[in-house]
Formats: C-alpha cells, sequence, structure tokens
C-alpha cells in the first residue's frame, strides 16, 4: 500500500470509528426508551452520567479507582517483570525447562481466579491478595512469549556471535534479549489487559475497597447505573496501562518497519 | 616458503544420528596459502559446511586438526570470521552498528569501531546509509553490510558459505566484482563454499571438488587466468568452458544425468 492510500484508509478508518461511536451512543441513550426497557436493566446513558457524578460526591469514585489502578499497576509491573525472568531463564537451560514443564502447565491450565479466595484467606482483605491474582494471571503470557522467543532465536545467529568470540553473557544481552522484544510486547499487551481481570476479582471476592467492591455494592442495592460506572472505569484503567504499552512498545521497536509493529 | 593461512589436516568428522554414526567428511586434507582464494564445491550434504564450521572452531573435528595461522583451531578464534548465505543482519542495529558487531564483542574501543565501520562503508559505497535499519535495504545491499560487518575484524582468513546465492544474478555479479576487489585489496584469503561453478572459476585461484557422502577431495584445479580481482572480466576468458567442462564432469553433471532429468519432465 502506499503512503497516500495509507493515509486516506486510515482517515476513512478513523471517521467511519467515530460515526460507530455516535451511533453507539444515541442507541444508548434513546434504545432502551424505544425499545421499553426498563432502566434498571439498561440505564441510558444520561442517567450513567449523573449516577457517575453523584458517584464523585458520596462514594468517593476517584478513591476506589485509585486503589484498582496501583493494584493493576503493582500486578501488572510485578507480574510481567517475574514472567520475563522465568521465561529468559528457562529459555537459557533447557533442563530446568524440562523439569517444570509439567508443573508450570498445570498451574497455567487452573483457572487463576480462582485462587482469589484462598489470596484473601491467606491475608485479608488487604491490596496483596488483589495483586497477587493480577500477578499470576499476568505472568503466563508474557513467560510463555519470551520461552519461545529465546528458543526460537535463529542458531545461525548464536554462531555468528560465536565465531566472534562471544561469551554466553554477550549472546544474551548482545542477540537472544533483543530478538526477544517483539514477542515480549505481544505478551505485555495481553498482560496488561488480563491484570485488570486479576484485580477485580479479587476485589468481588473480599474487601471494601476498589472498583469491584463498588460493582458489588452497587449489584447488592440494584443500583445498575452504578454498575455501569463501575464497569466504564475498569475500562479505562485496562486502557490506559494497554496504552502506555504500545507507546513504549512503539519506541523500543522502533527499527522494525511499521506494518511489522501491528498498531493497536 | 608463502605462509599457510588455513590447513585442514586429516580431518574426519561423524555425527551421531538415530544411534547409528554417520559420516560427513573423511580425511579431508588442504591448505591454503597466504592471499589465496580457493573454491569448495561438491553436492549438497557432501560435507562443505562441515569443513567450514571447523576452520571456524564451531565444531570440533571428530579425527584430524585443523590449523589457521599455524596455531591449531580449538574453539572460535579472532583469526578467522565468517559469513553465510544469510546476511544475519541485526534488525535492532543501524547498518554501522552491525558492521561494529564483531569489534564491539572483542572490546574494540568506541572511536576506532566507529572510525573502521565508517571507512567499510565507504568503500562499498554505503556510507550515506549508515544510519539505516536493516529492513530499508535491498538483499545486495545487505550482503554487502555483512561483508563490511565480517572484514571489519580484520580476520586472517574469511570462510565464505555460499555468500552469494539468495540474490538475483545480477546482484551476484555485482557483489563477485566487489568481492574479488577488496579480497585483493585487503590482500586477504578465503575459502568460499559455493555450488555456483562459474563463480568458483571466476573469484579462485584454486578449485576444490568434493565427492559425495562421505566427502573427500577427489580432484584439484588450478585457475590460472589473470586477474583473479575482476571475476567478470574472467568471464570472458576463452579458458573458462575447458574449467567448467572438467568440473562438470567431476561432479558427474553430463549427458547421463540430463536425459534422466528429461525423462524426468516427460
Amino acid at each position: 500500500m502506499s503512503t497516500a492510500a495509507r493515509t486516506s484508509m486510515m482517515q476513512r478508518g478513523t471517521a467511519a470509528s467515530l460515526a460507530l461511536l455516535v451511533i453507539f451512543l444515541a442507541a444508548w441513550e434513546w434504545g432502551p426508551g424505544l425499545l421499553r426497557i426498563p432502566s434498571f436493566i439498561v440505564p441510558p446513558l444520561s442517567q450513567v452520567w449523573t449516577e457517575f457524578l453523584r458517584m464523585l460526591q458520596v462514594n468517593h469514585l476517584m478513591l476506589h479507582t485509585g486503589i484498582t489502578a496501583a493494584e493493576v499497576l503493582a500486578g501488572f509491573v510485578l507480574g510481567s517483570l517475574l514472567g520475563a525472568v522465568v521465561g529468559y531463564l528457562l529459555g537459557m537451560s533447557p533442563t530446568a525447562e524440562v523439569a517444570l514443564s509439567p508443573y508450570i502447565l498445570a498451574l497455567q491450565i487452573a483457572p487463576k481466579v480462582a485462587f482469589a479466595p484462598l489470596f484473601i484467606l491467606w491475608m485479608g482483605f488487604t491490596v496483596y491478595p488483589k495483586i497477587l491474582v493480577a500477578i499470576l494471571i499476568v505472568f503466563f503470557p508474557v513467560m510463555v512469549n519470551v520461552l519461545t522467543a529465546i528458543r526460537t532465536v535463529d542458531p545461525d545467529l548464536v554462531n555468528l556471535a560465536r565465531s566472534f568470540n562471544a561469551g554466553r553473557a554477550q549472546i544474551f544481552w548482545k542477540i537472544e534479549f533483543p530478538t526477544s522484544m517483539p514477542p515480549l510486547f505481544a505478551g505485555l499487551r495481553i498482560g496488561s489487559t488480563l491484570a485488570v481481570v486479576g484485580v477485580v476479582v479479587g476485589e468481588l471476592v473480599g474487601g471494601n475497597l476498589g472498583l469491584g467492591y463498588l460493582l458489588t455494592f452497587g449489584e447488592g442495592q440494584a443500583n445498575t447505573p452504578m454498575v455501569f460506572v463501575s464497569i466504564l472505569m475498569l475500562t479505562v484503567i485496562g486502557g490506559i496501562v494497554y496504552l502506555a504499552v504500545i507507546l513504549l512498545e512503539q519506541r523500543v521497536l522502533h527499527y522494525l518497519p511499521a506494518r511489522a509493529r501491528g498498531g493497536l | 616458503m608463502p605462509l599457510t593461512r588455513l590447513e585442514y589436516r586429516h580431518v574426519t568428522m561423524r555425527f551421531a544420528q538415530a544411534g547409528a554414526s554417520l559420516t560427513a567428511i573423511e580425511d579431508v586434507s588442504f591448505s591454503l596459502q597466504d592471499g589465496e582464494i580457493v573454491s569448495l564445491i561438491g553436492p549438497s550434504g557432501c560435507g562443505k559446511s562441515t569443513l567450514l564450521n571447523i576452520g571456524a572452531g564451531l565444531y570440533a573435528p571428530t579425527e584430524g586438526e585443523a590449523y589457521v595461522d599455524g596455531e591449531q583451531v580449538s574453539g572460535p578464534n579472532a583469526h578467522v570470521a565468517f559469513m553465510l548465505q544469510k546476511d544475519l543482519l541485526l534488525p535492532w542495529r543501524s547498518i554501522a552498528e552491525n558492521v561494529m558487531f564483531g569489534l564491539e564483542i572483542k572490546g574494540t574501543e568506541r572511536a576506532e569501531r566507529r572510525r573502521r565501520a565508517q571507512a567499510l562503508l565507504e568503500g562499498f559505497k554505503l556510507a550515506e546509509f549508515s544510519n539505516h535499519y536493516p529492513h530499508q535495504l535491498s538483499g545486495g545491499m545487505r550482503q554487502r553490510v555483512a561483508l563490511a560487518r565480517t572484514l571489519a575484524v580484520d580476520p586472517s582468513v574469511l570462510l565464505l558459505d555460499e555468500p552469494f546465492s539468495a540474490v538475483d544474478a545480477q546482484t551476484r555479479m555485482v557483489l563477485q566484482r566487489d568481492l574479488g576487489k577488496t579480497l585483493k585489496q585487503a590482500g586477504k584469503t578465503a575459502l568460499l563454499i559455493t555450488h555456483d561453478l562459474l563463480e568458483a572459476v571466476t573469484l579462485s585461484d584454486r578449485v576444490l571438488v568434493m565427492s559425495r557422502r562421505p566427502g573427500h577431495i577427489v580432484d584439484e584445479l588450478q585457475i590460472d587466468i589473470p586477474l583473479r580481482e575482476d571475476p567478470v572480466a574472467r568471464r570472458q576468458h576463452p579458458r573458462i568452458g575447458e574449467y567448467m567442462a572438467r568440473l562438470m564432469d567431476r561432479l558427474d553433471i553430463g549427458e547421463d544425468m540430463l536425459q534422466g532429468a528429461m525423462q524426468g519432465v516427460a
């Protein structure tokens, strides 16, 4: 595709995207009334907005959002670091990989969110069990991507470095680590969305802080707009983390042609 | 007495494969004198690349030894550098940084690395691309960058494994011309593996022919055509046909095979 054709395609796509947003918001505002859907099932947009303003005043919405965001960030950063480090270590030690892979697989198959009640039993109604669920859930996609990347490094590249007399550390830092960057970022993208899932499940299970708590609180009071506001705020948090990953990715992978980076 | 740069002494290589032992190379001995270019041709799988890896110190031979500059090869060393069909440029490094790769591993000082990379890129008319990334260059240019990276570490022997087989015929001739000129100017010794018989004859001082597995040297051909530094001009020489005929004969690329191939088509 030529640059001009690409620009025009982007412009048309963006315009269509904005038009869809307007249609969606309009359908949300007037659709329930037209279809006679009661507002405790689907509250119109304006009612959700009023509830948002009310929650800012009465329910410390920003405090709960901030706590959830901090848990998501902590879980995502720690889970990614742990996943990457374990991925590199296993990638460089085939023996360790063979020895540990059944257990890692078992842990990966186990539904991570099911650990939430257990972690709350262990650590109480604090922020730590929520962060721990997020760490656990972010860990796997990052680790698997890094491990696969290290295992599939072109052996000729390694031989090239060896022929220049590179040591093990040099082969890692100059060949293996940079090679793993694109898959690492693919894993981070997945992890950034999963971190929110982990934190919310933790908050749903126990405690009186965070957007997950507001979700259950709203449900208990049959306050549907409150549930909607909480879901929207969670989406915003996830979106910001995802966007941060993409901005970092564009800086780190600047050497790739634009089409190979995969956009949003 | 000319200086021997690279020498294989009774090299045999066996690989363990599916319980059995597979002999890839059997009792190969030959040597390259200073400044010589020698081509190695032979059927696929005859162990040519294995010989090269032994010379580079990446594999240890089962029997026999390889020597570079009189020292027995016991592992990767600074005397040899190799170049493959794949350019193996690192996509995250700029062209200049790719050329400096070997120097960086050797621990050469930063300013000196830059200076050498710049000089080589200018020699290959690639100076204006020093800050580009590999994906922005054509296949022929990338292969020249790979050659510059190989020369940057100033090895006494270059090991070239089908370096131009992935580029189109015209680009290949340009690259052959560049290689011929560069090796002459730098006075480098090189062992070249190729499937292209004309490339072998036009670029080399000598051509060695290897047999099918287990590979051993079955013929050695001295190329007595002047102007080794200009392989494109050498193509015009009247004796080319004679050398090609002998190599084809040695590799059993004759009438029989041609007929067999035709029957296969029909």
